[in-house]
């Protein structure tokens, strides 16, 4: 019979088994998209609500491009993470499973599809 | 002996005993806030495709996004952006195990509060 101290009961089984580097992730997709986020909000508010000419021409220059870019690349990154926690808090078993790597695939592709488009209107 | 009293164990008080506060209000506000974003952003990437598509496709998605729904959608997702932001900014404090007694956390709650309110209107003033 092996002798089970408290200590070895105990280690590897907190609630999240991990997590610093879950945590330190999101605060630095946080602190960019503190910069990012005031940026993209007066650039795309200005383009949005202009004419099909107005927000192509809008989008050919660099500085609102690479802001349109960077916040969403960045912002889907952010919310990558925090939508795997609000998963991981509500959802449990194999639900859980899908749903974490339903949500990462949809988080990328829409990074993914919003850069490529930027990309495009930008070039 | 390790713990022999197994899942008898007393549970700590849930959202059932607790009478709602700001601060479990403005918690749970921020991670509504920034989940729901995910709307805003798909209609945003949508419009963005769209424009790099053609100028038919970009009719469709800028008829939705300036419509009065998306007009609603879209000023929500403002909100939501700057109440997630000023919130975040609050965690990045709090992180730096500042501003932790009830007094500093109330007022940081009603910054979020208040602040999330005025940006969204400045916002829609500038734009």
């Amino acid at each position: 019979m092996r002798y089970l101290t408290d200590r070895k009961r105990a280690v590897g089984l907190g609630s999240a088994k991990s997590g610093v580097h879950h945590f330190w992730a999101m605060k630095v997709s946080s602190v960019a998209l503190l910069v990012l986020v005031p940026l993209f909000v007066f650039t795309f508010g200005s383009a949005l609500g202009g004419s099909y000419e107005e927000v192509t021409a809008y989008y050919a220059r660099p500085f609102p491009a690479i802001v349109a870019a960077l916040t969403l690349a960045v912002g889907m990154i952010h919310f990558k993470d925090g939508v795997q926690v609000l998963i991981e808090d509500y959802v449990h078993g194999t639900a859980q499973k899908y749903a974490i790597i339903g949500m990462i695939c949809l988080s990328y592709a829409i990074a993914a599809v919003g850069v490529f488009s930027v990309i495009k209107l930008a070039l | 002996m390790a713990d022999v009293n197994r899942g008898n164990r007393p549970l700590s008080p849930h959202l059932s005993i607790y009478r709602p506060q700001l601060n479990s209000i403005t918690s749970i506000l921020t991670r509504i806030t920034g989940n729901a974003l995910l709307i805003g952003a798909i209609l945003i990437v949508w419009w963005f495709v769209a424009a790099a598509t053609s100028e038919s496709a970009f009719a469709t998605a800028n008829s939705v996004i300036t419509s009065w729904l998306g007009d609603l959608v879209m000023f929500g997702s403002l909100w939501a952006l700057w109440y997630h932001t000023l919130a975040g900014v609050r965690h990045l404090i709090w992180d730096n195990a500042a501003m932790l007694d009830l007094g500093s956390a109330e007022k940081l709650g009603w910054a979020v509060v208040i602040g999330s309110v005025v940006l969204t209107i400045l916002t829609v003033l500038v734009i």
